[in-house]
């Protein structure tokens, strides 16, 4: 709660962990594997988290999205590989665990009930009480107010903190989701596609808070599978594909245009097009698809040739 | 801060227009609350009798007899489940307190603590077999609603040899049960029963429990959304049986006071009694799908009740036309919770 704001153009010039100022990464996996009997969820796979940066994991579905997260957050372990909390390995048995060790998920489905006040849910299972015995109250006034305060620290003004949070916008629930997390001490912030179900305004709010919050020192993990929601905020980014890491770049390494060509797959893209024609597709939807391709060819245009071929080959 | 500049920042401009009226009016007891009101100006209307302070107290009686009740029923309901076994679980309680001391010829106080375990259990064991079983609880609580009628009628012949309890008029310690549970205080020259004194003071605790205090979160939580509440860690189980547990408490005392008020007790009564408790709850605002609602709205339903009740004898109709009364106003109530659940969980 007490981290100090940081300054992210010092950040990003900064290759150590900022913080600490040690060589040790807040998170760090390296070669991380996970498989369900013989099915292979997912392998070798490397990244880090550290403090005040935004690692972006990006992936179709079914590329081991969730079983990445369900691995920090605890919910299932790791068979191969290392996975590091501040230099100590270790291996989650539980959600409780990830959550001691500063670990919070905010999941899709928000765990927020909808029709209780926006207060009583930020506090829900953990709220602050006074007196003792029989008269052991909650504190309520402190809990508005704090609710009130680290929903505007997060910029969201509420005038009323009353209001059922069911009023509230997908992005504002989001963001509610997101305060609380911060608020409970959470040193590392899984948001598992915090913007799929949103319209375009509200995931530009759900990026500014985590921007917010990064800028608070959290290493945020933002999963996603838009790479134009990746990009503006991610310091680095993990590709993965069908359980496999395709490439984990820093931000100066890589241009939006390379990420979203390596997301999409120019050349997959393409022979969709060429599907959906043949099978007598609505031409509308045709026409959306070659607009993509267009689009992705254009980003590319130094290598679409190569890329295609290599991923025909 | 200055508003003006809350509003300016405030996202969607929709959400902070609420005026002071429409915070009054998504309060879940306030369907209830103007029902109430018109249903007072009405019998007052047509049955002057209606407004004497004794007949007051009469209804005053009435609401008490299902509101004790309705408080807990409210409780659970807002906890998301439902319990159809309340009607013949007050008679197992009474039951279980009178045969209890007369068969082994001890203190009542004894029966009635016996009686106070038994309903206890019987809450317990509703929670129980529903968070083991995941079973809807109108399931759980519908068998356990024909076992207890089963029960009560089968264990009073094989114990008592008869349908209905010996008298425990005579039985030691009768008088200071009486006076707790089935007495009347006199106020300004008007019996009232004591059970409206008692109704009042567990609406004020459950509604303290209930707004102010941590399980009351949970109650919510429980009702409203079981997952989301257990991911944040509210002890969801424990909720519920405690739910249970608590209607099982109004239960010892309804059955308590029947029990002293009319000294025996009839085996086969209580069937349908759970409808009304559930009524007052729902006519009181509470969703059926839980998560909403307040002990006060329970009462107001439970009052609702007690005025239509007795107003329909004052007003001198037939009171055949009570049950179409009821079925009319839970039907209203229920559109009008409807409405205000549609307009809370507006995105």
């Amino acid at each position: 709660m007490n981290a100090h704001q940081i300054d992210q153009q010092t950040l990003l010039k900064d290759e150590q962990d900022p913080l600490t100022h040690t060589p040790v990464h807040l998170l760090s996996l390296e070669n991380v594997g996970k498989h369900y009997g013989n099915v292979i969820a997912l392998r070798d796979v490397t990244m880090a988290v550290d403090n005040g940066r935004v690692t972006c994991v990006l992936g179709d579905n079914g590329a081991g999205k969730s079983t990445l997260i369900k691995i920090i957050a605890g919910l299932h372990q790791h068979d191969e590989g290392t996975f590091r909390i501040m230099g100590e390995e270790r291996k989650l048995s539980s959600p409780r665990e990830a959550l001691d060790a500063g670990i919070a998920a905010v999941y899709q489905d928000l765990a927020v009930v909808s029709l209780m006040p926006i207060w009583r849910n930020f506090f829900l299972g953990s709220e602050l009480t006074t007196g003792s015995g029989p008269f052991r109250r909650m504190d309520v006034q402190q809990m508005k107010d704090i609710t009130k305060k680290e929903l505007a620290d997060m910029g969201i003004d509420l005038r009323d903190v009353e209001q059922p949070i069911g009023q509230l916008s997908g992005g504002e629930r989001q963001c509610v989701a997101i305060a609380r997390a911060v608020y409970f001490g959470a040193k590392v912030l899984i948001l598992d596609e915090p913007t799929a179900a949103l319209g375009v305004k509200q995931s530009g709010v759900v990026l500014r808070y985590i921007l917010q919050a990064r800028d608070r020192g959290l290493g945020v993990i933002f999963i996603t599978h838009n790479p134009h929601h990746a990009f503006p905020v991610g310091d680095r980014f993990l590709l993965l594909k069908r359980g496999k890491s395709i490439g984990y770049y820093e931000k100066k390494d890589i241009t939006i245009d390379e990420l979203t060509a390596q997301m999409a797959g120019g050349a997959e893209l393409a022979e969709l097009a060429h599907e959906l024609e043949q099978l007598g597709g609505h031409s509308d939807i045709v026409k959306e698809v070659q607009a993509e391709v267009a689009d992705v060819t254009d980003s590319t245009p130094d290598s679409q040739d190569g890329h295609s071929r290599r991923r025909a080959g | 801060m200055a508003n003006a500049v809350l509003t300016t920042f405030t996202p969607d401009e929709r959400v902070s227009s609420r005026s002071p009226l429409q915070k009054l009016l998504v309060r879940p007891e306030i369907g209830a609350l103007v029902g109430a009101v018109v249903l007072f100006i009405f019998f007052s209307a047509i049955a002057p009798v209606f407004l004497q302070p004794n007949s007051l107290a009469t209804v005053l009686y009435g609401s008490s007899t299902i509101g004790i009740m309705a408080v807990g029923v409210a409780l659970l309901m807002i906890g998301g489940e439902f319990d159809l076994s309340t009607g013949v679980a007050v008679i197992t309680s009474a039951l279980a307190a009178s045969m209890f001391s007369w068969y082994f010829s001890m203190n009542i106080w004894i029966g009635v603590a016996f009686a106070l375990v038994v309903s206890l259990g019987i809450g317990f064991l509703n929670g129980w077999i529903l968070i083991k079983t995941k079973l809807p609880s109108f399931i759980v609580t519908l068998a356990t609603f024909l076992m207890l009628a089963g029960l009560n009628l089968g264990l009073t012949r094989l114990i008592g040899g008869a349908v209905a309890t010996p008298s425990v008029s005579d039985i030691e310690g009768f008088a200071a049960a009486r006076a707790i549970f089935a007495s009347s205080v006199n106020i300004a020259g008007i019996e009232v029963n004591v059970t409206v004194f008692i109704w009042i003071a567990l609406v004020a605790v459950a509604s303290w429990v209930l707004l102010r205090t941590r399980v009351g979160n949970w109650i919510f939580a429980a009702g409203g959304d079981a997952n989301a509440a257990r991911a944040v860690g509210v002890p969801v189980t424990k909720t519920k049986i405690g739910l249970f547990m608590a209607v099982g408490f109004c239960g010892w005392i309804l059955g308590m006071h029947n029990l002293f008020a009319f000294n025996t007790v009839q085996s086969g009564e209580g069937v349908g009694n759970e409808f009304l408790y559930i009524i007052a709850a729902v006519i009181g605002g509470c969703l059926l799908t839980g998560g909403y609602g307040s002990a006060v709205g329970g009462a107001i339903g439970a009052f609702i009740f007690g005025m239509a009740n007795k107003g329909i004898v004052y007003a001198q109709w037939n009171p055949d036309w009570f049950k179409f009364f009821l079925g009319l106003m839970l039907l209203l109530a229920t559109i009008v919770n409807l409405i205000v659940k549609r307009r809370a969980e507006l995105k």
